[in-house]
């Protein structure tokens, strides 16, 4: 036991003979909480909303405010109406509203993530039991709710990037911006060729969706400063690499394979780098509650989003799927618990 | 001996809360989700629910005497088939555009528990007037609940309630997809109950007071 640490049972207002009798563990206790990790997120998806802000104009802003306002004020009604510890300050709503708003098109009227929010907040929250206890991804479900309602507005909201720095531009984007397709959604209808007549040339293409400069939702653009958001977290150990690596490594794998006109010829990188992959893999395939503890349960969770995303791509009717793979993956997250615990101590050595 | 404890007007009012078919027994919930799309769906059902009930509970309540107990559940099925192949032979004549609307599901009354656990349960053990009340009682029942989910789902989803405009806009398109049923039943469910619960708290405080 090094100094310190006696320091810390001497000083924590015990009287001496105490120190005899040892309590139960935990002894020590690291400074790690809940609200500590939630803000820690908030704050590494924070760049990705200025470089929105700049690409997009202030709209996004707006967009992202009335998210997490709304979020929140959810969260806080629905605890005081049902007699609950209002728990705001946790920051999980802050999240769900931020993330809320990240998914959704730049191009939107600005009340739209308010339903989004209820539906997230109170339905996928808290008449589940609160935090901890919902089964499915909350901002997600309210993006579900979203594109289910308003399927014109959530399709046709995207927004040109803003490449030059005119005051001017940023003003007036709200205003008369200029609508148009995602790549994902080019891809899908027009090609490869069409997205190259469309966004210039493959190795510009490449540098603009690494940055950010590609029509998609607010946060989803930049890959750059998603990745650097993401490293934070590794880095401090809120989350681990084996959902994101699994999930971005099964999109490229199957994109790689049924992706293009024969198979094998698929283009990985851009199936990365375009939509919502990174967010995804990140920040929302990584939420404690609706994923895996466990190391194998956590990566056939991942390949299995990955699967599902380029299934529905190619497949399905949207040109984006890093939201319903999510949502599709979530309620399988009991059984993967139940197939893959953790080896207990001693078990096997008999 | 039933008639001892309740009076008729307790029986029909036992379709309506007590016992309500959907948000109490939880009966018959595949139409409840399935066809509520719109008020007038549920109205629609619900009449011919009430017609189909009626008519059954009243048959049985009158041939109770010759039906062998262990084959009970067959005659059943048969009467309410019987039944519900009139419903949907003057619907298909007389109402076309709502027999359309309501597709296979004025079918599916055949297979309705509620209507086989009536009869099970009240019809065959008392007389026919009782059986009547109580017949119409649950009918109504599940006409309240029908329309009350219709209302709610096509207020909110198209701004309309029996196709007229109230709303002016469209709230939420989610609420005449099919998912949205389960959300709205769950939601009338827990609020029902919710009702009831504090019915039955002011109803034990005044009794214990007075």
């Amino acid at each position: 036991m090094n100094s310190s640490a006696k320091d810390r049972i001497q000083t924590a207002e015990r009287p001496y003979f105490n120190n005899l009798s040892v309590s139960f563990s935990p002894h020590f206790r690291s400074q790690v909480s809940t609200e500590r990790i939630m803000w820690t997120v908030v704050a590494c998806l924070m760049p990705s909303l200025i470089l929105s802000m700049f690409v997009f104009g202030l709209q996004t802003l707006i967009i992202t405010a009335v998210s997490v306002i709304s979020c929140v004020m959810t969260e806080a009604i629905s605890q005081k109406l049902l007699n609950r510890p209002i728990a705001i300050t946790d920051g999980s709503a802050v999240i769900t509203g931020v993330l809320l708003a990240y998914v959704i098109p730049p191009g939107v009227p600005y009340w739209m993530p308010i339903p989004g929010a209820i539906m997230a907040i109170f339905i996928t929250k808290i008449i589940m039991g609160g935090l901890g206890f919902n089964v499915f991804n909350p901002a997600l479900m309210g993006r579900a709710l979203l594109m289910a309602s308003y399927p014109v507005a959530m399709t046709a909201g995207w927004l040109t990037p803003i490449r030059d720095l005119s005051l001017d531009k940023y003003l007036n984007a709200g205003v008369d911006a200029i609508s148009t397709a995602t790549p994902l959604y080019v891809l899908k209808h027009y090609g490869l060729n069409g997205l190259i007549e469309k966004f210039g040339s493959l190795s510009t293409l490449y540098f603009d969706f690494f940055f950010g400069f590609s029509p998609g939702c607010i946060g989803e653009t930049s890959a750059c400063v998603l990745l650097v958001g993401g490293i934070v977290l590794l880095y401090k150990r809120y989350i681990t690499w084996h959902i994101p690596v699994s999930v971005i490594a099964s999109t490229a794998f199957f994109t790689w394979i049924f992706g293009g006109e024969t198979y094998f010829s698929g283009n990985p990188v851009l199936a990365v780098l375009s939509g919502g992959v990174i967010l995804g893999a990140f920040f929302m395939a990584t939420d404690y509650v609706t994923s895996p503890n466990e190391k194998r349960g956590q990566m056939i969770f991942g390949a299995g989003i990955g699967a599902l995303t380029v299934l529905i791509r190619l497949k399905g009717g949207y040109p984006e799927g890093v939201c319903y793979a999510i949502l599709l993956m979530n309620p399988l997250v009991p059984a993967l618990d139940q197939w893959f615990r953790p080896k207990r101590f001693s078990e096997g050595a008999s | 001996m039933l008639e001892d404890k309740k009076s008729y007007s307790n029986i029909f009012l036992n379709g309506i809360f007590n016992d309500n078919p959907i948000f109490r027994l939880a009966l018959s919930m595949c139409p409840a989700v399935g066809i509520s799309t719109n008020m007038m769906n549920g109205l629609l059902m619900g009449i011919a629910v009430l017609f189909v009930q009626i008519c059954s509970s009243l048959t049985i309540s009158l041939m109770k005497n010759f039906i062998h107990p262990r084959i009970r559940i067959p005659t059943y099925t048969l009467t309410i088939a019987t039944w519900v192949t009139v419903t949907d032979l003057v619907l298909a004549a007389f109402f076309p555009v709502a027999y359309k609307s309501l597709g296979i599901f004025v079918r599916l009354i055949v297979v309705f528990c509620f209507i086989t656990m009536r009869l099970d349960v009240f019809a065959r053990k008392n007389p026919v007037f009782p059986s009547l009340v109580d017949a119409v009682g649950m009918g109504f029942g599940f006409m309240f609940g029908m329309i009350a989910i219709g209302g709610v789902r096509e207020l909110m989803g198209m701004g309309t309630l029996l196709g007229y405009d109230i709303l002016g806009f469209r709230p939420l398109l989610f609420f005449v997809l099919p998912a949205s049923g389960f959300f709205v039943v769950g939601f009338m469910m827990a609020i029902f109950n919710y009702t009831e619960t504090i019915y039955n708290q002011r109803k034990r405080a005044r009794s214990t007071a007075s």
